[in-house]
């Protein structure tokens, strides 16, 4: 884990730059039209005038940052920790920064320490923290009896019993200790499960271990497809 | 990538689909590197290359066989890379006949089955035999198909019997596989690139000399693929091509070289290695197959045999040790450690024949774990069907995704088919915890482990799948407890006893350690293994994944090891942990010259240091790291022991690269080109037409739309492909539910040129609708550009591109219809992955009818093309002009090759 803030002391700012790349970037406005809005204020303040004398050369810094955004803190400053963790989309494995506030996910960003993704993160990755707190994401227990038209509540415990229940009266049903050779099988092809590339190898394995030990052969996921 | 000078990325939409890994092939164009696309479609990957190259949807073995002819007849070949590192010096037996000599079939091939016999396609052997797999005669082609057997070579090649293989380094013999490789593909020509895949001449001059001009001891060239190569009922043999070009070329185990395979999933990799898969054990093991593997030892001699070279001659003590994670003390000797608590498989069991086994009510319980077969899979009618068949489901996932849902708002409800009132399922939905909310690790595309930490806890009843499958797991336990009924054996006996938190939720850090593997007995006892080569066959070891051995060494998980990048060397080693052995290059030792030095200053990687004795570099050497370039040692010794100094390919079986497959593939030895399950071209090369050895699925819910020259091929006119936005992953389950991205690409289109929206009166923006042989769906239309007319035999071939990612529900932020509806099933015989890449539709401007009218529409299409369960499902094209009968005049002695 980093500390918070780490993430903003790492950012730097290329001084080396060319005098022609530098002069086309000064933002010379008060000679193309905007000066009169500005005619009150002092020589001082012209932009070019406050990026030599803040150091901001580019005028993407301080010399141009407005009072509102000035008061405002983001929100990966203030965060109570930072965890890094990984993208959860495709497979290049772009490392993530988990910015946690009140036990709350606040903001997710891209980690400059991976070398896979060096900081950046693609529109979903981009988008991962709203994965984590869309507002249409459920997190209760939903059961839909046979025949029914609508979902019901379970509690979690409840649920896990019935499909236990579910998953040892349907392999001893299904059992085929033999085939017409009399070659063991030792299995059922009445349970079968899809899903995998999005879960951690931890969770696969455990997944593999127990369906194969129950006689479940029919496990499959996205990589059959 | 980023040390290529030439990227071929073919089969991908790198810049869209992988768009944080595409900085790579950018560093490299802007270093210098040429970077070409080929590509149905134009797209921003495209828009970044250097070139473009419009190809048609399917014909890609055309131009990578013309890449291989053009590699051969211009003498560009690396010869020195070519002669010692691949098997171009060696012998095939005889009694091979390749598919030019019987109309597109190769020798072997059984119409009965519609499988290959694949014995005549063996190296021979000296005294005029030939070297099969260990295990008695070679398995039929059907049984292998039906394992899906070719999926087992994740982490190496096939067995044989042994490697005493017969070579002329002259390669002059007409029985070498370098004669073999020359005729096979010398009608493969620029001539045939423009008649099948719609590439002019200039342009396939312009790719030729890009690759070849990029390779060699100084250079390497790089190609990526993603599903774009593998969903076809060929895909294996596209990436073969592309190998078999890299081979010659020497772009295998170099900086900058190889095959790129781009996955679309954060630990797809990862659920292959250990696999939640029917085929598969964990570290590529097969599933035991009834009459194949009857006994451990049958088991045993059929992955490798002892007299083979390289390291899978030790998967005896890959086996033992995962038996012995499993089940523990319950695994002992005289039981065969447990091996008959493995069930057996006794066919395919791959996701599609589950389904069908839905619809037949042979299946009561499915579970989905993060996945919407609803919307991701092919035909999801068939999908949504077979799931209404279920006495119960369990859908556990972030989101109420359409396969949570299809019994209320499901197409099959709107168009009738289903009525909820009379559907038995029961549905659970169990929601899920994301990636923040649970720790673990990810094996990105590149096999790097890399840990994830909890950030915070699962909100409301949201559980990982660790949690639950180790809470579902001890309930059955439980359960089952007392239980003297002898199958209940392999439960109450399995390992299951981890460490838990303070909510009795088990620790994923001591799963990964039983993962890597420990010492069962010694002074060593219940210390973690450091590396694959000290398990033991012997029950002293333990291991629920080799190949992940060394994640946990010295009780450290290194796939947390996060030192930065900008604090490391390019290969950046101390960043998570790559398998096998933190290897980050396979078979590198191919990077260095038969001497051991490196093919050049600007490509060293790995080399022979003389002084020390040892391999040394920028890398984990992957070569037994004292053995000498020039060791020749007796073949015999078998195993690592018996990897002669010059074989870099340590996990094959003679320690060569490839280019002549003998063994390990069900549709052939070389790749050759076959139109896809529906096409509107004829295959110009061969009378075959499909690929003979295809999976098909002869049903009323799957019927296939007539291919060129046959009656009826008009009715499906255009070709379409399939593909994915940057903007939603996959079915959309974490995507289409998050309102950002939702507003970045709210609905279904469909891209069609400027040339067929005129053809078809359709309009810009407003609605079209597409028909292939199963369904019928409705999309907004997108006339542009990036899609071109191509011309091919002769006329011109349209090309329509789907985005799949929409389905159609009321629970997501955004609906649509799903392009996989469109789709049948068709699968690759070597790892039965469907053909979702290439099909027929047609296309007519406005919206698609509702209701019963829309199982109307698709009916009329299909009585007017004639469509019967036969259409498109025949093995052999034309079984006179291919030796199978024989043709008036002929003796048939070349009839099907057999012996």
């Amino acid at each position: 884990m980093l500390p918070a803030g780490e993430h903003d002391v790492r950012a730097t700012v290329a001084i080396a730059v060319s005098a022609v790349s530098f002069i086309a970037s000064l933002p010379l406005r008060p000679w193309l039209g905007y000066a009169p809005a500005m005619a009150r204020r002092s020589f001082l303040q012209w932009p070019v005038v406050r990026q030599l004398s803040t150091g901001d050369l580019l005028g993407r810094g301080p010399a141009v940052t407005s009072p509102q955004t000035r008061a405002i803190t983001p929100r990966t400053a203030t965060a109570d920790r930072v965890v890094q963790s990984v993208c959860p989309y495709c497979a290049v494995g772009c490392g993530q920064r988990v910015y946690v506030k009140d036990e709350k996910v606040v903001q997710i960003e891209g980690d400059p320490d991976s070398p896979i993704s060096r900081g950046r993160l693609c529109p979903k990755g981009s988008a991962s923290e709203q994965l984590v707190n869309s507002p249409g994401r459920q997190t209760g227990v939903l059961y839909r009896a046979p025949r029914s038209t609508e979902w019901q509540h379970l509690d979690l415990a409840t649920a896990i019993e019935m499909v236990a229940d579910r998953f040892v009266d349907t392999r001893r049903r299904t059992w085929q200790q033999e085939d017409e050779k009399g070659r063991l099988l030792r299995r059922t092809m009445g349970i079968a499960s899809l899903g995998g590339a999005t879960l951690d190898n931890e969770e696969n394995y455990l997944i593999k271990k127990l369906f194969t030990a129950a006689g479940a052969v029919q496990i499959e996921n996205q990589a059959r497809i | 990538m980023a040390n290529a000078d030439c990227i071929i990325i073919q089969g991908s939409n790198m810049a869209e689909c992988h768009p944080v890994g595409y900085q790579w092939v950018a560093e490299a164009k802007a270093r210098g590197a040429k970077v070409i696309h080929v590509d149905p479609r134009f797209t921003r990957t495209s828009a970044v290359a250097d070139k473009h190259i419009p190809i048609r949807a399917g014909s890609d073995v055309v131009l990578l066989g013309a890449l291989i002819n053009y590699v051969i007849t211009h003498d560009l070949w690396f010869k020195e890379y070519v002669s010692a590192y691949t098997n171009a010096a060696t012998l095939v037996h005889a009694d091979y006949r390749d598919a030019e000599d019987l109309g597109g079939l190769f020798s072997g091939f059984d119409p009965g089955t519609g499988a290959y016999d694949t014995a005549s396609w063996a190296y021979a052997e000296q005294g005029g035999g030939t070297i099969q797999e260990p295990a008695g005669d070679s398995e039929h082609g059907a049984h292998a198909s039906a394992r899906a057997a070719g999926h087992q070579f994740g982490s190496g090649g096939p067995p044989l019997e042994h490697a005493q293989v017969q070579r002329d380094d002259t390669l002059q013999d007409p029985r070498t596989v370098f004669q073999i490789l020359k005729r096979h593909y010398a009608r493969y020509t620029p001539e045939m690139v423009q008649d099948m895949c719609g590439i002019g001449v200039t342009d396939f001059e312009y790719l030729a000399r890009a690759i070849t001009e990029n390779s060699g001891r100084e250079r390497t060239t790089c190609f990526a693929y993603a599903v774009g190569w593998t969903q076809h009922s060929l895909g294996t043999q596209f990436i073969r091509s592309a190998a078999i070009l890299q081979l010659l070329l020497g772009n295998v185990g170099r900086p900058g070289s190889g095959i790129m395979a781009l996955r679309g999933h954060a630990s797809i990799q990862g659920s292959t290695d250990i696999p939640t898969l029917f085929n598969l054990l964990p570290g590529y093991l097969p599933m035991p197959s009834a009459g194949r593997h009857d006994t451990l030892t049958e088991y045993l001699e059929s992955i490798a045999s002892k007299k083979q070279k390289g390291y899978w001659t030790d998967a005896d003590s890959y086996t033992v040790s995962l038996l012995k994670a499993w089940w523990g003390d319950a695994a002992r000797a005289e039981n065969d450690w447990a091996y008959d608590y493995l069930p057996r498989l006794t066919g395919a069991h791959g996701t599609y024949e589950t389904v069908m086994g839905m619809l037949e009510d042979k299946v009561e319980g499915y579970f989905l774990l993060g996945q919407n077969p609803a919307v991701g899979s092919s035909n999801g009618r068939m999908q949504r069907l077979g799931m209404s068949h279920l006495k119960w489901l369990v859908v556990r996932d972030l989101n109420l995704i359409e396969s949570a849902t299809w019994w209320k708002d499901g197409p099959e409800i709107e168009s009738g088919e289903l009525r909820t009132e009379d559907i038995e399922t029961e549905v659970f939905f169990l929601p899920a915890a994301t990636h923040v909310e649970k720790a673990g690790s990810f094996t990105q595309t590149q096999r790097l482990l890399q840990w994830r930490h909890k950030a915070v806890a699962p909100p409301g009843e949201c559980q990982s799948e660790l949690e639950f499958f180790f809470k579902l797991g001890q309930r059955i336990r439980e359960k089952l407890a007392g239980s003297d009924d002898e199958r209940d054996r392999p439960l109450l006996d399995l390992t299951w006893d981890y460490p838990t938190d303070e909510h009795g939720d088990p620790d994923a850090q001591a799963v990964l350690a039983e993962i890597n593997g420990r010492h069962l007995n010694g002074p060593d006892a219940g210390k973690p293994l450091s590396a694959y080569t000290e398990l033991r066959a012997d029950g002293s070891t333990s291991a629920g994944c080799w190949i992940y051995t060394g994640v946990y060494a010295g009780g450290i998980n290194h796939a947390a090891n996060r030192k930065p990048g900008q604090e490391q060397g390019p290969a950046a080693s101390e960043w998570g942990w790559a398998w096998p052995a933190n290897r980050r290059i396979l078979y590198n030792r191919a990077s260095a010259d038969p001497a051991g030095k490196p093919w050049s200053e600007r490509k060293k990687y790995i080399w022979w240091d003389q002084e020390q004795g040892r391999w040394v570099g920028d890398d984990v050497p992957d070569f037994p790291v004292d053995r000498a370039p020039g060791s020749q040692p007796d073949p015999d010794l078998g195993g690592a022991a018996a990897l002669g100094g010059d074989d870099p390919f340590i996990m094959q079986a003679d320690g060569k690269g490839w280019l002549f497959a003998p063994k390990g593939l069900m549709d052939g030895p070389l790749p050759t080109h076959y139109e896809a399950q529906e096409s509107p071209v004829a295959n110009a090369l061969y009378p075959q037409q499909q690929s003979p050895a295809r999976l098909v699925f002869p049903r009323a819910d799957n019927l296939s739309a007539p291919s060129a020259g046959t009656s009826g091929a008009d009715v499906y006119p255009y070709v379409f492909t399939t593909y994915r936005l940057t903007e939603h992953h996959t079915a959309g389950g974490m995507s289409r539910w998050l309102p950002y991205l939702s507003e970045l690409q709210p609905e279904m289109f469909c891209e069609v040129s400027p040339e067929l929206a005129a053809e078809r009166g359709l309009e810009p923006y407003g609605w079209a609708t597409i028909i292939s042989a199963r369904s019928a769906i409705e999309a907004k239309v997108l006339v542009t550009e990036r899609m071109t007319p191509l011309a091919v035999g002769g006329h011109t071939v349209h090309q329509i591109g789907l985005p799949y990612h929409w389905g159609a529900g009321s629970n997501a932020v955004v609906s649509g219809d799903a392009a996989n509806d469109l789709l049948g099933v068709t699968l690759d015989p070597n790892v039965q992955i469907q053909e979702s890449k290439v099909a027929s539709c047609d296309i007519r401007p406005g919206r698609r009818p509702r209701g019963e009218e829309l199982l109307a529409l698709v009916a009329e299409y299909q009585a007017r093309a004639g469509v019967t369960l036969e259409t498109g499902n025949r093995a052999v094209t034309d079984p006179t002009a291919e030796g199978i009968e024989p043709g008036p005049g002929e003796d048939g002695r070349a009839a099907g090759g057999s012996r």
